[in-house]
């Protein structure tokens, strides 16, 4: 029985059309000029293409998946992305670097603290703003936090997709522990708009540090009931293991980052690399996994909430006392009783408001770890309040480009666990 | 300064327009014309070895008489370096850059949104198509400087055009490289694919 | 919190020659009661407000309360199409496709700022509002409304539904669109889409 084909057409672009657009190459059976077409394409195989999305329970959000299947095998998977574009990076150059905090949130929406916090720490490289230390532990515990809650909310998505819907509900009953300190802190359970540049927006509250450790111990007991559940449960292992291979050489070729990147076994976490708030003093470890399957990064994503419970339990007994935000009031706000009574201070505060704080000529390009991988925001400043160009490195997006090379060859329904561990959120990866 | 700045302008002498810092980070400007030389040259060779492409962008400045810069920034994992490597475009000339798919898979959907925001063509690019707007998107590049925040159209014009852009009539040839399917598509869908269009999008009767 | 929203009543819209009497009136109790207790929600979610609603449908806030833990993914078995997040313009016809896959009755609450006027998002890519694309019943603001927000949205939903009634077809009458696929007419769209507050001030980019 003669193999079934398909139909490979070289689609190098050639140039530009008048209109703008790149020169398509038209479909037909001869195709001018092509070079990869070798032998005529078998007429009478049965491919479906099949269309998921952009609404459908297993997307995760607004993605498209084109499937070309040969029965219930991915022959080829493309994901269209875009159906949630909502033009960040323009707005940015709308508006001061404070004024971005509030659409940080709203990218990863998952993990709002630690876009909130890459973004201040982008501004403050830029500017050359050096932090207090109580802020920078403060920030540790943010982004430690949003490792936690994105972490949490991908087992309990990715236990649906696979056919575990009660990990589900846990999952957000533990978030929702986390949700009451994010408010009680920021004042908002999902956009926190925490930090500003120099500092934060505000002080932890009290009772912020015992509640943390309470749910920190809470979060560990059930973390332990969904290790019993799925970790060496049959039907978990059985879908995942082997499932979405990515070796080490592609995953890096390919620049995935987090857990996708760690689980085929390469050692890179921008925190232990490319350290930033004293990432370097804390004693915690990071889990790379072997295979690269579905099941690893499964395992690399549990061990990263317990390593963030661990780093979470240091940051919280070397919290020092101390101002949160820098001293300098030409950079951030001073404080509203000075503001109403001292000439300076309401000129600081006028200015801010209203001009923003100019950042100086230059650029600069800063990451941290997010839960979806290394979040970058490249600045480039003209002198002015608002930046030129704000530029945010996005990793799910990046780790969704490896969907259609990890999912070939496996069934429909690997494909939706393959597309379930890569963790996108459909905010950061249209932006 | 990365040492990589130095190696670069002994190997590769004039091609490298000029080396700066700012912000702690080293930035190199290179000619366009070597620039996937350039590249696969650091990603290459065993001392320098950025392997991994971080990311990909353009940036636009205010002055309309400065070029546009299309910016790659690397990272080495075995010394833990990053570089950012900048070539210039300027605004008299096709704006056409050499792909750099065949150095790193990576630079696939990161230069696809490069051109989809800017309008710059990727040379040898296996599939420049827009990615985060639709592909019959009429008004532009969102992230030209000379491209108005709200973009160019009226807001019925955009609900409009939006509404009948129906994005999933329009399959890549990539998606569509199966022979066999061909016979079940639409008639007209058929007809488009056949002749290469992208399809069009109807003028709006008595103006709007 | 929530407001609701009349219907836009097309021109000759027939209503019914019945005239309400205590029959019709103990059928309408029935019917409404039946159809908003259990109405089976369509989570159109996009962004940050699909994450509040999933936790309106976690434990803590639990809308089975409400009937409505049943969620239904395909719009054909759908009763209330929550559109929960922002709206961009490639996912506006996404959005009319369901809508119109929906059988009637259907309804559609527009949950957070942007699904309900485009939000912060005052740009190219921002449909400024869902009401420009598909009828809306109620909309709950936030950014992103707790909760509890939606959940009082929903019972404004179902007050609303509660003072529907079968003698005036009109309320379920499909509303046509134009030849361009429009539902309202562009000027209105235009009005709709007007800049307000903040969003006046963000024309300087320096």
């Amino acid at each position: 029985m003669a193999e079934k084909r398909t139909l490979d057409v070289a689609l190098g672009t050639t140039g530009v059309d008048e209109r703008g657009l790149p020169v398509t190459v038209p479909l037909g059976f001869e195709v001018p000029d092509a070079g990869a077409v070798e032998e005529a394409p078998e007429v009478g195989g049965e491919h479906m293409l099949l269309n998921m999305g952009p609404q459908h329970p297993a997307t995760h959000g607004v993605l498209r998946l084109v499937v070309e299947l040969d029965g219930e095998v991915v022959i080829r998977v493309i994901p269209h992305v875009g159906y949630l574009h909502s033009g960040f990076e323009k707005l940015g150059e709308y508006r001061h670097y404070n004024q971005i905090v509030p659409l940080t949130d709203r990218m990863d929406y998952l993990a709002p603290m630690a876009n909130n916090v890459c973004l201040a720490m982008a501004a403050e490289k830029l500017m050359g703003i050096a932090i207090t230390e109580r802020c920078k532990v403060l920030r540790v515990i943010a982004c430690e936090i949003s490792r936690i809650i994105s972490h949490l909310v991908w087992l309990g998505t990715t236990g649906i997709d696979i056919g575990a819907i009660t990990p589900f509900l846990w999952m957000f009953q533990e978030r929702e522990k986390f949700y009451n300190l994010q408010e009680a802190w920021t004042g908002a359970r999902l956009t926190t708009s925490l930090t500003r540049v120099g500092g934060l927006m505000a002080d932890i509250p009290d009772g912020f540090e015992d509640g943390l450790r309470a749910t920190c111990r809470s979060l560990l007991g059930v973390m332990a009931e969904v290790d019993r559940v799925l970790t060496r449960n049959g039907v978990w292992v059985g879908r995942t293991q082997g499932i979405g291979v990515l070796t080490a050489e592609e995953a890096t070729n390919m620049s995935m980052s987090g857990a996708m990147l760690r689980a085929s076994g390469v050692d890179y976490d921008v925190r232990k690399d490319r350290p930033y708030l004293d990432y370097e003093t804390y004693d915690f470890e990071v889990p790379i996994g072997e295979h690269g399957d579905v099941y690893d990064r499964y395992l690399v994503r549990f061990e990263e909430v317990l390593q963030s419970v661990r780093i979470l339990d240091q940051a919280l007994d070397r919290l020092p006392d101390g101002p949160i935000n820098v001293a300098d009031h030409r950079v951030i706000l001073p404080p509203k009783h000075a503001a109403m009574t001292d000439m300076e201070s309401m000129i600081h505060h006028f200015k801010q408001v209203m001009e923003g704080v100019p950042a100086p000529v230059g650029e600069a390009y800063f990451s941290l770890e997010s839960p979806k991988g290394e979040l970058g925001y490249y600045f480039v400043s003209d002198g002015t309040a608002k930046p030129v160009r704000w530029r945010v490195r996005p990793p799910a997006f990046i780790n969704l480009s490896a969907l259609s090379k990890m999912a070939q060859g496996h069934l429909l329904s690997d494909l939706i666990a393959i597309n379930a561990s890569v963790d996108i959120v459909m905010g950061e990866v249209d932006r | 300064m990365n040492p990589s700045a130095d190696a670069l302008e002994r190997h590769f002498g004039s091609a490298i327009r000029r080396v700066t810092e700012s912000c702690g980070d080293t930035i190199v400007y290179v000619e366009l014309g070597r620039l996937r030389e350039i590249l696969a040259w650091l990603k290459d060779t065993p001392d320098q070895a950025y392997i991994y492409l971080v990311d990909v962008t353009a940036v636009e400045y205010r002055e309309p008489e400065r070029p546009l810069e299309v910016v790659y920034e690397l990272f080495a994992f075995s010394r833990k370096v990053g570089l950012r490597v900048k070539a210039e475009l300027p605004k008299d000339q096709p704006l056409e850059v050499d792909s750099m798919v065949p150095l790193w898979a990576g630079a696939n959907w990161l230069e696809r949104e490069v051109y989809d925001m800017f309008g710059i063509t990727f040379r040898g690019h296996p599939d420049l198509r827009r990615i985060l707007m639709w592909e019959t998107y009429a008004e532009g590049y969102p992230l030209r400087k000379d491209f108005p925040l709200r973009g160019r159209f009226s807001r019925s014009e955009q609900v409009r055009q939006a509404l009948n852009a129906n994005p999933e009539a329009h399959y890549s040839l990539e998606e569509l490289g199966i022979a066999e399917s061909y016979q079940e598509l639409p008639a007209d869908m058929r007809g488009r694919l056949a002749r290469g269009e992208r399809g069009q999008i109807a003028e709006p009767k008595g103006g709007a | 919190m929530g407001v609701i929203a009349t219907p836009d009543r097309s021109p000759g819209s027939v209503v019914s020659q019945v005239s309400p009497n205590w029959l019709t009136t103990r059928v309408d109790f029935l019917v409404n009661w039946a159809r908003s207790n259990s109405m089976w929600p369509m989570p159109f979610g996009t962004a940050c407000c699909a994450i509040e609603f999933m936790a309106a449908a976690a434990s803590r806030y639990d809308i089975a309360r409400f009937g409505m833990e049943r969620m239904s993914f395909s719009p054909r078995q759908a009763d209330v199409l929550i559109c929960a997040g922002r709206l961009p313009f490639k996912l506006a016809p996404v959005i009319r496709r369901i809508y119109d896959q929906m059988p009637q009755p259907k309804w559609v609450i527009s949950m957070g700022a942007c699904a309900s006027t485009g939000g912060i998002f005052d740009n190219y890519a921002m449909v400024q509002g869902i009401d420009t694309v598909v009828p809306v019943d109620v909309y709950v603001p936030g950014c992103p409304p707790r909760p509890e927000g939606l959940l009082y949205g929903i019972l404004l939903l179902q007050k609303k539904i509660r003072g529907e009634t079968l003698a005036d077809p009109s309320i379920r009458i499909e509303q046509t669109l134009d030849e361009h696929g429009l539902r309202l007419s562009p000027e209105r769209i235009d009005e709709l889409s007007e800049p307000f507050g903040n969003s006046l001030h963000q024309t300087r980019s320096a």
